[in-house]
């Protein structure tokens, strides 16, 4: 039992419990933000300082490798951007700032855990971690739109995870064990037709994470909660809590059910083809920029699936990208892109108090620089260049290509092309319309840090994307 | 009769099932979490009798369901508060009347 392994969360975890001492004994609230950011910067350091470890403790229960460590990374820096660009916001909940913070650290505190464990009790252990503290922080407000939101997610939420831990209780039962690497040796030969209590696990199991990652037909939830939720919030469920889904998706179906991967990779084909057309012709009709970002992100669901259903190389002469290794990429770049978007919301909606399009008709005159930031995130969710969701598009419709799916890039091309359509109307409405009043949109200096360093960060993948390429297919290396 | 693994299986099913129809079916936002709670516990049987009837040496199968418990009582201590927010604000608990947003 090496607790140093640990050291990450664990400190994160002291974090969030000093962040709520704290709000008992300061008035002056706005320091509970500038010490949750600055305090990230522990963890972050424990997290580099264990770099390039690969060992296992606390009986195989956690797992410490390339993989776990770029996500803990990744979900560190999205929680930091997402304190950040909640200052602009807490005004609305001010006299509970302290427990919002802290449910922040608590659920970037399980989502590093989904990614950093290979055993399925503490794997249900994080995803609900992760999962109870979004609840509450979906319904944060005292808005009766925030509440709804709040129970639609716990309720769709907790019927997801029963069915997730029915899915485990069948591969507990076939194989007498919860470790993943022991799973896979003792699933039986003969492929999925033959053990009909293996394929019905692994359809719970699909469904359960499903639901995590916002994949149809278990998408039902998302617009709602998005729309409801506090902004910064639905910005941090898009990007890391679909993270989290995918990091422990992989861990799962690559560790534990590799043998199987034929059977589960064209399950996920299947799923991305539909959840990628559902959400972008959905999100055509949507007159709310929340809820159409939150199609968006249905519909970016079914790209990374793309990544999921590209198993591994058939040529292993190919110089493209591995199927996960895209995957991990595209999540990078989706991140910064989504967040920016949503920063850039979280400014021009406290000001003009609205989340309708058509109330960002000549944005581009009272906040000119915001405007162009926005702009410049939505031409990166189409993907276009100099952008990272150009980069990122190319390498997993590349990967998908190498393995022989040509017919689902056929598919995801079409819809990128049909996606193009609503996000450039946000950019007419903005770029074209009148403005609705000459007033100046303002915003905090954590705010206009947070939203450089997404936009910056978007820029420069766009622009030199090798270094991150690398270090992404370093993390998924591990997998057999 | 003897009773063996599957009659343990069979009884776990039919109750998911029980427990997946109120979920999906019931009204009352109170019910629903109720069916959730009987969903849970079909799995928490089912995971008892894999351990007892599959692998009986190890104590996973047993510390699984202890997790699950504690779990599900924290979910519905988040979710009796959520609802009553809910019921502050709009006073109801119906989830057809809970509908201020519909695509």
């Amino acid at each position: 039992m090496n607790l140093y392994l640990l050291a990450p969360e664990i400190s994160l975890c002291a974090l969030a419990i000093v962040v709520i001492l704290l709000d008992l004994f300061i008035g002056r609230k706005w320091i509970l933000g500038v010490v949750a950011v600055a305090g990230l910067i522990v963890p972050a350091a424990f997290t580099l300082a264990l770099w390039g470890v690969n060992e296992t403790s606390f009986n195989g229960m956690l797992v410490v490798d390339q993989f776990s460590l770029f996500f803990k990374l990744f979900f560190l820096v999205i929680a930091a951007l997402v304190i950040l660009s909640s200052t602009d916001y807490s005004f609305k909940f001010s006299a509970f700032r302290g427990e919002y913070y802290a449910l922040v650290l608590l659920s970037a505190m399980g989502m590093m855990l989904m990614a950093s464990t290979r055993e399925l009790i503490s794997i249900y252990i994080a995803v609900e971690l992760t999962g109870i503290s979004l609840y509450v922080l979906a319904g944060f407000l005292k808005d009766p739109k925030s509440s709804e939101a709040g129970l639609k997610y716990l309720l769709l939420g907790a019927v997801a995870s029963a069915v997730l831990l029915y899915g485990m209780a069948m591969v507990f039962g076939l194989s007498g064990t919860t470790h993943l690497n022991e799973i896979a040796a003792s699933i039986p030969a003969g492929g999925l037709l033959a053990n009909p209590a293996l394929l019905m696990g692994i359809v719970l199991l699909v469904a359960g994470f499903g639901f995590k990652i916002a994949a149809v037909p278990f998408q039902m939830w998302v617009p709602d909660v998005y729309e409801g939720a506090p902004t910064p919030i639905t910005a941090y469920l898009s990007v890391a809590s679909k993270a989290a889904g995918f990091a422990v998706i992989l861990r799962v179906f690559y560790e534990a059910l590799g043998p199987l991967s034929l059977d589960w990779g064209i399950i996920f084909a299947v799923l991305a083809a539909i959840t990628m057309t559902l959400g972008n012709v959905v999100a055509i009709a949507q007159t709310n920029i929340k809820r159409m970002l939150a199609y968006s992100s249905i519909a970016h669901a079914g790209y990374l699936m793309m990544g999921l259903a590209a198993v591994s190389t058939l040529d292993p002469g190919a110089l493209g990208p591995s199927g996960p290794g895209a995957l991990v990429f595209f999540l990078a770049a989706y991140a910064l892109t989504n967040l920016g978007a949503f920063i850039a919301i979280i400014a021009i909606s406290n000001k003009i108090d609205s989340d309708e399009i058509s109330d960002y008709s000549g944005m581009a005159r009272r906040a000119p620089i915001l405007s162009l930031a926005l702009l410049f995130c939505l031409i990166s969710l189409i993907g276009i260049p100099p952008t990272a969701g150009f980069i990122a598009k190319i390498y997993i419709f590349t990967a998908a290509v190498d393995y022989g799916l040509i017919w689902l890039v056929i598919i995801a091309v079409i819809n990128t092309v049909i996606s193009a359509y609503y996000y450039l109307r946000v950019a007419r409405v903005m770029y074209l319309g009148t403005p609705l009043s000459e007033e100046r949109v303002p915003s905090s200096w954590a705010l206009r840090a947070a939203l450089a360093f997404a936009c910056l960060g978007v820029l420069f993948l766009g622009l030199y994307p090798w270094a991150l390429l690398r270090i992404a297919e370093t993390a998924v290396s591990i997998f057999p | 009769m003897v009773v063996g693994l599957e009659h343990f299986l069979i009884l776990s099913a039919i109750l998911f099932s029980i427990g997946l129809y109120g979920a999906l079916a019931k009204r009352n936002a109170v019910v629903i979490l109720m069916s959730i709670e009987i969903m849970l516990n079909a799995v928490n049987i089912s995971m008892v009798a894999f351990w007892r009837y599959i692998a009986p040496a190890l104590m996973t199968g047993q510390v699984f369901v202890i997790f699950i418990m504690v779990v599900a009582a924290a979910e519905v201590a988040v979710g009796l508060a959520i609802i009553i927010a809910i019921y502050r604000s709009r006073e109801t608990v119906d989830a057809e009347q809970i509908d201020l947003m519909k695509w």
